[in-house]
């Protein structure tokens, strides 16, 4: 009998014990995942995830090249760069690409749909990096940053984040505004879990000028910030930026207003650096003369397959040699149609050294653009140094890909002189004929009032800035991206170019999107 | 651990020696008597007569006619396959005549349900239960092989080949879409954690399938539990059905008896991928080549599937012993498994041990039940790769190269590179598994005690207390040669090369039940059971995190975290009500309510009911004497099931993760680490399935003729389902959500013959077939006709290709293709597809949804035929409907395939020379010419086996057996093998054919 009784007894412990130690064992929590509190307790945490709001422009996912921020796209190709790359480049005059991923030859076509999984990607991707400056704007308000008791230098310092990831995402809203039109609208009033507005491009127009000016007096001054970091500088570029493509935003033109912040980039105090070929190569890190602000990778720190290590393998192939480019092997995909190396006087670069091109077994002329060796290569992308060392890295690229570069303004002042701002149009040839010395190493390629116009800069813009991600945006703002008055080989699918409808210079939302967000109205012709 | 087994085995032969000499010598009075059918009167031969209590035995002969000796106050025991067993106590007769009932009268059967049992007569639900009489035979080292195409509803497929490979089990097809759909398992009460890990890869680091560490040979019986009323009382984790495993148990009462069976079998591959000839490669790099291509052309012919292939020689041995000692039955088995793969390099060998034991105490008011199953199993996984590249790999070249470079072997050089090697090129398929050493070591252990207590002041209550644990280390090293030419100066300076890794993993889930059972019998076939209990499940896993090493050990990539703890806890309550009025109604009613920590706090309970009814028709005095109609009963179940299993643990809060040293970003002169937020998705909850299942068990003739038919309809709502995310709205565009529906029916049927049923010989025959249907009716929030439905699966070629969709009013995993367009000799045209939406491009606006995936008919078959001591049986399964992607075709059949742009040679599937795909351009890979009709059917295995009877001076009783699995396929498909679960052919493990010989002793 008293066997049975400790028996009982025994059981009940079990089952009292048992019920009230596991109710709270509902409540679990990863080993090694913080809260948003336990993160934004410290300055540090703070500039951890604020790395993050950087760095997603660079990096596809936060634990190696494999991994992946963004879902439904592979995650090498998921980064900011190499898509933003592909919908500025592949559908021009600028790229063609020999691969077969699922959807990738629709950009040169111009046949692209709203289920594109690169245009998915790009779209989620400027998304992503916009929810992220959200989430720390939030958390760093006045309120939060005095609840954690963070003051005086470290509060100021904070501040200026803040601004940054302000700046970050009005620059990814300006991507958002010129490729997809008409995007949803998210701010850091939108809490998470809710579902944003749709906001009109001319809305989304004023917004990112008044961020940009509202955040000016919290940047930092001009090549006064870290390296990686955008200043006031940065924010007067993106102005220009905008400024110079108004009209296709808005319908007004604002060239004064591109001349103005033009201007205030150029007397900031930026120069050239000397040699053309400097420019992406494995330590131009060190072209900060040059470089307003620039995404930066690293072969050992900042590993992924997009950004410059797809600039760097993507167009090696044929019989090009990969050390020589600083690479373990191409991926032979990339390369141009020919009239991209017919706007210059020759295919060499011994007269206009920007013209780098590799011509050794490739055809000019484009009867495959899934074969290699049709088109001319790119060479301009080397992950060697200026001393023609190797990069940290044979797979993963150390280029750090400038997003505004000094020359960009030059031009910039230029057109927008040209088209009634209101410059000064001997400083427009002077900065023009600087960026052409640089080029010829001398004034031998200098040209003269006369040959300046709007025409010339198009071409100059397309010798200087060729494969940096500006063809698209040129070609819609001079009206030649969709007509038929300016072609190149396989233009909308046929070989020897053809235009095609004026709804292609407006990406679709991804039909993802739009079934995720009953707000979002597709853009026209989709 | 090998040692010390192996000498285990030796010191337990020597053991049962001793007791087989200490019995041999008793001898008592001689017994004789003639054993006859209930029902036909005819003698019975091969009846194996036993004593309880010792190890005599003998066996009636072909007129039925028996002689023992045994003491005058012993029982006999008969038993027979085909019989239900019976036991006679002596009582000093010495003639003793018996009529047996056969045993297809299966309606006294003893069912497993879930916490507790019931005979087959009072069963409600959609439940089938296989004994191991029944069970698949040959070298079969994972349980669930056991009883493929035995229970009709039920798909059991293997993923390919290799030793303890991975299964995937559906019962009624699948429940969900982004949760699992893989079946609730428990084994003598223990609910296993899923097979799977959330990404689909096994749920113990170092085993390709965690059931395999389970022994085959311990296990009694499956049940499974089809339908929401049956299954409703596991709530929570039991919308995929049920599968109940219960092990061999000893006898009350009973002295030892030891079994040892051996197996030893050769494995051979069937047939491999159709590949050019070297001839063949020669001409069409010749005609088609440029000078470039022709240059790279080889002297030597290799064929390099049969370079990587071989014949196994596995081997299976088991030695028990059960019996009763005093009042603990008990039974220890050791099971000693070795088995090559087919693919050079792959091992398994599991040495696995297996005890229950179940002491009374207190006059049997406490009972209580140990199980103990542990195994180790030892593993060399072969580089999988090889198969792949073996297809592709150049014929023209030869295995090894004549030099020292990459250990010798054949390999692509480009001295341009910083490795040395061709970018991108394959790798020698002898070298990929030579070079690699995947090493693994698994310890496992699943045990419970279930303590059975009968109330002393009320013995019709008893008290259960249920405590088990599944603990599992799971380790294993990684080395690659550095001179492989698979991990060649890997580093990112290119200086060094290998690899020296390791993992470890360590898993330790804990149950514990506890509730109450009172049942009372009325007379006249009334009964009252009531259940009622509680649950705690703890389910916790240690992962460790080592840096990715070289050879030399320089490291690639370190991790953030040494270690790493998912966690996951389920509270549940639960309960049921059995009623049975006169032996003809059944009523029973249950109910479960499941807390998950996968919710957020006010999301976590479910409520999954269940009800269900039973008329035994037969039982009805209109048919109580009918002659024709043997048994007749009508079943209808309705129950709610949940789910919470495949999806993330902690997603319903945003949690900050910081970046790895790899993923840092540099602001200034300083790389940070990044902390980045997860996505979340706080008002998750349990996805919901709700079961309407009818049913009829019938019989006629005595039951000859007998089977049931079940037709059943599943409703999942709250679908957890991966869903993409308004942008800006989440840090993650897609996550699991509670978002749409899906429907499931299909009718099952079984039917069972016994056409000859007489003396000398009886003939069993078992049919089961299925009819499924399944359809998404809702994908996401807002409906969308722009949108086509979630793609998935990619395939290999393009960067993100896929070839699956679900989409809305169509089955769940649809093919999504574009349609190939066909000259006048229906030969594909290049690169030409329709435009099916007319606007004049060809887009992804134009793939169109096509064929799927899933089977909508299965049929299983399986006859013995007993001819006096020898059976002879086989096992068909048939699959009708379903398509499978051939990624080999699409893959290497094209012409840009056998010429690589990059400056490499590759063989490639015949299908070119039919289709004359280029390969060029980013469609093709998706055209439907690709889809093919994958049904089939196939005979899993055939058999003979003959009884010996006694040997060793009448101390033992011998059978032996021989077998083929795999014995042959019969379908249309044109690759390699149609039965691939995921419907995606690529890089597909060839199962083998098995030839077996086996030898069964029983002392």
């Amino acid at each position: 009998m008293k066997n049975r009784i400790a028996f009982l007894i025994l059981i009940a412990i079990i089952c009292s014990g048992t019920f009230i130690s596991c109710t709270k064992d509902l409540s679990q929590k990863p080993t090694n995942g913080l809260t948003a509190d336990e993160v934004y307790s410290t300055p540090l945490g703070y500039k951890l995830a604020f790395a993050k709001v950087y760095g997603s422009f660079a990096l596809t996912g936060n634990s190696g090249p494999g991994s992946g921020d963004i879902q439904g796209i592979d995650a090498g190709t998921s980064d900011f760069f190499r898509l933003y790359w592909y919908a500025q480049e592949f559908p021009t005059d600028e790229a063609v690409i020999s691969w077969g991923d699922a959807g990738i030859q629709d950009f040169h076509n111009m046949n692209w749909s709203s289920n594109n999984q690169f245009l998915t990607g790009l779209y989620y991707r400027s998304m992503y990096q916009i929810t992220l400056a959200n989430d720390f704007i939030r958390h760093a308000s006045d309120d939060n940053l005095s609840s954690h008791g963070i003051t005086g230098n470290d509060a100021e310092t904070i501040k200026t984040f803040k601004a940054e990831a302000r700046f970050l995402r009005a620059y990814q809203y300006s991507v958002l505004m010129d490729l997809f039109g008409n995007p949803p609208f998210a701010t850091d009033s939108l809490q998470i879990g809710e579902i944003p507005k749709q906001i009109d491009r001319k809305d989304l127009f004023n917004y990112i000028e008044s961020e940009l000016k509202a955040i000016e007096p919290d940047l930092k001054a001009p090549r006064t910030n870290e390296y990686g970091r955008a200043d006031q500088a940065a924010d007067w570029a993106l102005l220009a930026r905008i400024y110079l493509n108004a009209e296709v935003y808005t319908g007004t033109p604002r060239y004064k207003d591109a001349v103005t912040y033009s201007k205030k980039v150029i007397d900031a105090g930026y120069s050239l650096v000397p040699d053309y070929s400097w420019l992406m190569r494995a330590d131009n890190n060190l072209n900060t003369d040059e470089f307003i602000l620039t995404i930066n990778y690293d072969g050992i720190h900042t590993q992924g397959y997009g950004g410059t290590t797809f600039l760097t393998h993507a167009p090696v192939g044929g019989s090009m040699v990969p050390a020589k480019f600083g690479i373990s092997g191409g991926w032979a995909g990339a390369r141009t149609t020919k009239n991209l190396p017919n706007l210059f006087p020759d295919y060499t670069g011994d007269k206009d050294s920007r013209a780098e091109f590799f011509t050794e077994g490739q055809n000019i002329d484009i009867n495959d653009i899934t074969v290699f060796t049709d088109g001319f290569a790119v060479a301009k992308y080397k992950n060697i140094t200026r001393s023609g060392a190797n990069g940290s890295s044979l797979d993963f690229s150390d280029i750090d890909m400038p997003i505004f570069r000094l020359p960009e303004m030059y031009l910039t002042y230029a057109e927008a002189t040209l088209r009634g701002g209101d410059g000064d149009a001997g400083l427009a040839l002077e900065y023009v004929n600087k960026i052409r010395e640089r080029a010829y190493g001398d004034n031998s390629g200098d040209i003269s009032a006369s040959d300046l116009t709007l025409d010339f800069i198009l071409d100059e813009r397309g010798r200087e800035l060729y494969w940096e991600g500006y063809r698209r945006t040129d070609l819609i703002r001079y009206g030649k991206f969709t007509s038929g008055t300016y072609v190149w080989p396989w233009k909308g699918g046929v070989k020897s170019g053809t235009g095609t409808q004026d709804y292609h210079k407006i990406y679709p939302l991804p039909v993802k999107d739009v079934s995720a967000n009953p707000n979002l109205v597709q853009n026209p012709g989709y | 651990m090998r040692k010390s087994i192996s000498k285990m085995s030796k010191q337990i032969s020597v053991l049962i020696f001793f007791i087989l000499a200490a019995f041999g010598a008793d001898a008592q009075n001689a017994i004789t008597g003639k054993v006859t059918d209930s029902r036909t009167g005819n003698a019975i031969p091969g009846v194996t007569v036993s004593v309880a209590g010792s190890n005599t035995a003998t066996a009636t002969d072909v007129n039925g006619n028996f002689s023992i000796t045994a003491q005058p106050t012993s029982t006999l025991i008969f038993t027979s396959a085909s019989y239900i067993q019976q036991e006679v106590a002596i009582n000093n007769q010495t003639s003793i005549n018996v009529s047996m009932v056969i045993s297809t009268e299966k309606l006294g059967e003893v069912i497993v349900i879930g916490y507790g049992t019931t005979q087959k007569k009072d069963l409600t639900g959609s439940v089938s239960q296989i004994n191991s009489k029944d069970f698949q035979t040959g070298q079969i080292s994972s349980p669930e092989q056991l009883i493929a195409g035995k229970v009709p509803g039920v798909s059991i497929i293997s993923g390919g080949g290799a030793p303890g490979s991975a299964t995937t089990i559906r019962i009624r097809g699948g429940a969900s879409l982004s949760a699992s759909n893989d079946p609730l398992i428990v084994i003598d009460g223990i609910a296993l954690d899923n097979i799977k890990a959330n990404d689909g890869r096994p749920s113990i680091a170092g085993s390709a399938n965690a059931l395999s560490l389970i022994n085959p040979n311990d296990i009694e019986s499956f049940s499974i539990l089809k339908d929401a009323s049956a299954t409703a009382i596991y709530g929570s984790r039991a919308s995929n059905g049920v599968i109940i495993i219960t092990t061999k148990k000893g006898r009350l009462g009973s002295k030892p008896v030891v079994d040892f069976n051996t197996t030893f079998s050769v494995a051979k591959i069937i047939k491999d991928v159709d590949v050019l000839s070297t001839s063949q490669f020669r001409q069409f790099v010749d005609a088609n080549g440029n000078d470039g291509f022709k240059k790279l052309l080889g002297d030597a012919s290799t064929d390099w599937q049969k370079e990587i292939y071989q014949t196994a020689l596995p081997t299976d041995n088991n030695i028990s012993v059960s019996g009763g000692y005093k009042k603990m039955p008990y039974r220890f088995s050791l099971g000693y498994l070795n088995q090559e793969g087919i693919l050079k390099t792959d091992r398994l060998k599991r040495y696995s041990v297996g005890i229950n034991a179940s002491p009374r105490f207190f006059d049997d008011h406490l009972k209580v039940d140990i199980n103990v199953k542990s195994s180790i199993e030892n593993a060399r996984f072969a580089n999988q790769g090889a198969i792949g590249t073996a297809v592709n790999f150049d014929p023209t070249k030869p295995v090894r190269s004549g030099n020292s470079a990459f250990n010798g072997y054949w390999e692509w050089t480009d001295p341009a590179t910083a490795t040395g090697l061709v970018q991108l090129a394959p790798k020698n398929p002898v070298g990929l598994l030579m070079d690699r050493h995947d090493i693994s070591e698994v310890r496992r252990s699943v045990g419970n005690a279930l303590i059975d207590y009968k109330v002393h002041f009320l013995p019709d209550l008893h008290a259960f207390v249920n405590l088990g644990y599944d603990v599992a280390n799971g380790s294993g090293t990684i080395i690659v040669d550095p001179n492989a030419a698979q991990a060649y100066l890997r580093s990112p300076d290119a200086k060094h090369s290998g690899i020296n890794n390791r993992y470890l993993q360590k898993r330790n889930n804990r149950t514990l039940e506890a509730y109450l059972n009172y049942t009372k019998n009325f007379e006249g076939g009334s009964k009252v059971e009531a259940v009622g209990g509680y649950g705690y499940y703890d389910f916790q896993t240690t992962n460790f995190n080592y840096p990715d090493f070289t050879f030399d050990r320089t490291i690639i990539t370190s991790p953030n975290n040494a270690f790493d703890v998912p966690r996951y806890v389920l509270l549940s309550y639960f309960g049921r009500l059995d009623l049975s009025l006169k032996d003809r109604f059944f009523l029973t009613g249950s109910i479960r309510t499941d807390g998950s920590s996968r919710f957020a706090s006010g999301k976590q309970w479910g409520v999954f009911p269940a009800g269900a009814f039973s008329w035994n028709i037969k039982n009805e005095g209109f048919l109580q004497n009918s002659k024709v109609i043997s048994a007749l009963k009508l079943r209808l179940g309705y129950g709610e099931t949940g789910q919470q299993s495949g999806i993330g643990y902690y997603d319903t809060y945003t949690f900050y993760n910081l970046s790895s040293s790899t993923s840092m970003y540099q602001l200034g002169d300083t790389f940070y680490n990044m902390q980045a937020p997860s996505g979340s998705f706080p008002n998750r909850t349990w996805e919901q399935t709700a079961t309407y299942n009818a049913g009829l068990d019938y019989g006629f003739a005595d039951n000859r003729i007998n089977g049931s038919v079940d037709v059943y309809y599943k409703k999942t709502t709250n679908l957890l389902n991966n869903i993409d995310q308004s942008a800006g709205s989440n840090f993650s565009n897609q996550i699991v959500a509670n978002v749409g529906n899906m429907e499931n029916r299909g009718i099952e049927v079984s039917l069972n013959l016994q056409p000859v049923r007489n003396g000398k010989v009886v003939w069993d025959l078992n049919l089961n077939g299925t009819y499924m249907e399944n359809k998404i009716t809702q994908l996401d929030p807002i409906f969308n006709p722009n949108k086509p439905g979630n793609p998935y699966y990619g395939i290999s070629g393009g960067t993100g290709n896929t070839i699956l969709i679900n989409t809305v009013g169509l089955p769940q995993g649809s093919f999504y293709v574009y349609k190939q367009v066909y000259d006048a000799n229906g030969k594909p045209i290049d690169n030409l597809f329709a435009d099916l939406n007319r606007d004049g491009v060809i887009n992804e606006k134009d793939l169109y949804q096509y064929k799927n995936v899933n089977p909508a008919y299965l049929f299983g078959a399986s006859t013995n035929v007993r001819v006096d001591k020898f059976n002879v049986g086989f096992v068909l399964r048939a699959s009708i409907d379903n398509y499978v992607y051939n990624n080999t075709f699409s893959g290497s059949g094209t012409a840009r395939n056998i010429m690589n742009p990059i400056g490499y040679l590759n063989n490639g599937s015949t299908n070119l020379l039919e289709s004359g795909v280029s390969g060029t351009g980013d469609k093709y890979f998706l055209s439907d010419y690709y889809i093919q009709n994958a049904s089939f059917l196939r005979m899993d295995n055939a058999y003979v086996s003959y009884s010996v009877g006694k040997v060793f001076k009448n101390a033992a009783n011998l059978t032996i057996n021989a077998n083929v699995q795999n014995v042959f396929i019969v379908t249309k498909y044109q690759g390699l093998d149609p039965e691939i679960s995921s419907g995606v052919d690529n890089n597909f493990y060839p199962r083998p054919r098995t030839y077996s010989l086996g030898l069964n002793l029983r002392f």
